[in-house]
């Protein structure tokens, strides 16, 4: 069950400070639509990643998690600020991220299996060589059996699943997570956090994840970024100091207990209940 | 037009009980109400106009309608007329629906081209385009050209406004998801918003052959020496109603014909398009 099929790996980046991978400093994001009045998105936002660090961002609906992880993903320009990568401003699209997103986007008119090869056809890499790695993955997910089958005959969260296959095939140096796991039963969802952890601890690969759970963030971080709404800020960055690797039975802990409290405490604040 | 009925949803991997194939009645009525009431229809038609005494230079009965239309199969001038229109027909209909898919295109890349097209597409649409029947006539003549560019132009329309209605409809996640990969403005065009216009494409298509058969009649009618039109404005002239109505009935199964092929072309290239099998043919 595990994905060994190793692709070639990705370009180097020279000059880049393996402290400081990605590195936002004081940014905002302020969009405009055509119709309505401004909409404050994110105020001054500003942390670090290390090159190989897992990073969660949490805080409640509509406080621009997915805006930050679309700048990351250089899909939308920033207002003003920082926002660096691998030691370049981002400036548009990359080759070196893999994004899922929070609806699964599975072109309906192809296969599973040609949905997650879609980075592949994309960015015209070896098919051959990249096709075993797919089915690889899809089997890692619970999906082999259906590569043939199209998106409609999926339950959303085999959607969703297929989405994180896809965000994975070629390899990217930076995996961009938003909220991946949330059309998932509390049992897959389990697995699927083994498994990223896996993935993670295998590849080296720098993972910034949005999720609404704060248990999960504990779970599976170095490091949580919590986030307020309107507008989007930073309340507190927590470091989580536990042991790794990590196994479920770690939840039960009164240390990872801590850290959930610690996180929520800023929610029930603000009169949000999580 | 039949409406499918709704149906229960089945799982995909079930396999179908018998009791519930595709051919259960129960499941799909239209199977048994469409002859019937078609043979109802008919008798009414036959006995009534028999019974009331009707003139058939007014309403023929179906018999004669049938012995007309048997008669006129026999006949070099009926099969002539046939490869006239039909010739019409797709020559007409290919160029109006290729040109349109073309310029669709072109509008939806393009702002320069959409600020200058549009314009003249939105005034055009409401020009009754069959009325410029006569004036191609003038223009081109009485043989096949008129015929053809009325034909092209009058399934030019539809095509151009599905064409561009799809090309827009493509879905915004999905091309942010292209563009998360890195892809050029010509890959989104033919992995994303070309697959995702074919739904509107084949509407497009459908609705054009209907118009281009109109196109193409119509077109006849107004100055022509062959074709089904011009052999219909004939019978009109002798009033010869039965044999009128044996052209019509072949003009119905001409278009017909041409439905069930888009819709066979649309199950082979775009069949992810229909969304539930229940959709009736
Ligand atoms: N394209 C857009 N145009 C205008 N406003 C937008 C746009 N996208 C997001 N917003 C606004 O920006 C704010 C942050 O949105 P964002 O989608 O980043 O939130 P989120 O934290 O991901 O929420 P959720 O947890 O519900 O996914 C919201 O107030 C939203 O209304
Ligand atoms: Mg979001």
């Amino acid at each position: 069950m595990s994905v060994t099929t190793q692709p070639p790996s990705g370009t180097q980046h020279r000059d880049a400070d393996v402290d400081r991978w990605i590195e936002i400093h004081d940014l905002d994001k302020v969009y405009r639509p055509r119709k309505s009045a401004p909409v404050i998105a994110l105020q001054g936002i500003g942390f670090t990643v290390r090159q190989g660090e897992f990073v969660s961002l949490v805080g409640p609906s509509g406080c621009g998690k997915t805006t930050m992880l679309k700048i990351l993903a250089g899909l939308i320009p920033k207002t003003s600020g920082t926002a660096r990568l691998a030691g370049e401003e981002i400036e548009g699209s990359r080759r070196d991220i893999g994004m899922v997103f929070q609806a699964a986007t599975l072109l309906p008119w192809r296969t599973i299996l040609e949905n997650v090869m879609l980075p592949i056809d994309v960015q015209r890499l070896d098919k051959k060589r990249y096709r075993a790695r797919a089915m690889e993955l899809l089997e890692m997910v619970g999906l082999e059996g259906f590569e043939d089958r199209h998106p409609r005959e999926l339950s959303g969260g085999m959607q969703q699943r297929a989405g994180i296959c896809r965000a994975l095939v070629h390899d990217p140096d930076v995996l961009l997570m938003d909220e991946p796991f949330g059309a998932l039963d509390a049992m897959t969802r389990e697995y699927m956090n083994l498994e990223l952890l896996r993935i993670w601890r295998e590849s080296g690969k720098t993972i910034v994840l949005v999720t609404h759970s704060i248990p999960e963030a504990v779970f599976l971080s170095d490091r949580v970024v919590v986030m307020s709404p309107r507008p989007g800020r930073m309340v507190e960055l927590v470091d989580i100091d536990l042991e790794r690797p990590r196994q479920l039975e770690l939840m039960q802990s009164d240390a990872a207990g801590a850290y959930v409290r610690r996180i929520r405490k800023h929610f029930n604040a603000a009169g949000v209940v999580h | 037009m039949s409406v499918a009925p709704p149906q229960p949803a089945t799982d995909v991997d079930q396999a179908p009980a018998p009791a519930r194939s595709r051919f259960d009645l129960r499941d799909r009525p239209e199977l048994a109400l469409v002859p019937v009431s078609f043979i109802l229809i008919v008798l009414a038609w036959e006995y009534g106009v028999r019974l009331l005494d009707v003139p058939s230079f007014v309403l023929p009965p179906p018999s004669a309608i049938w012995e007309s239309l048997v008669n006129q199969l026999q006949t070099p001038r009926f099969w002539n007329n046939l490869w006239v229109t039909t010739q019409e027909i797709i020559a007409g209909y290919l160029l109006g629906v290729t040109t349109a898919f073309l310029l669709g295109i072109a509008v939806v890349q393009s702002r320069i081209v959409e600020k200058t097209v549009f314009p003249y597409v939105v005034a055009f649409q409401t020009v009754p385009k069959i009325a410029l029947a006569p004036l191609f006539v003038i223009w081109f003549g009485f043989g096949l050209t008129s015929k053809i560019l009325i034909a092209a132009l009058v399934s030019f329309f539809p095509m151009l406004i599905n064409v561009i209605e799809g090309l827009r409809s493509a879905d915004q996640d999905q091309i942010e998801l292209m563009r998360s990969l890195d892809a050029s403005k010509r890959q989104i065009f033919f992995r994303v918003q070309l697959p995702n216009s074919m739904p509107f494409v084949f509407a497009g298509l459908d609705i054009g052959i209907v118009f281009a058969i109109i196109g193409a009649v119509v077109a006849e009618w107004v100055g022509a020496r062959a074709g089904l039109g011009y052999q219909l404005l004939q019978y009109i002239y002798d009033f010869n109603i039965a044999g009128l109505f044996a052209v019509l009935v072949v003009l119905a199964v001409m278009g017909l014909v041409a439905h069930s092929f888009i819709r066979l072309l649309q199950r082979r290239f775009a069949g992810w398009t229909e969304t539930e099998r229940t959709v009736g043919a």
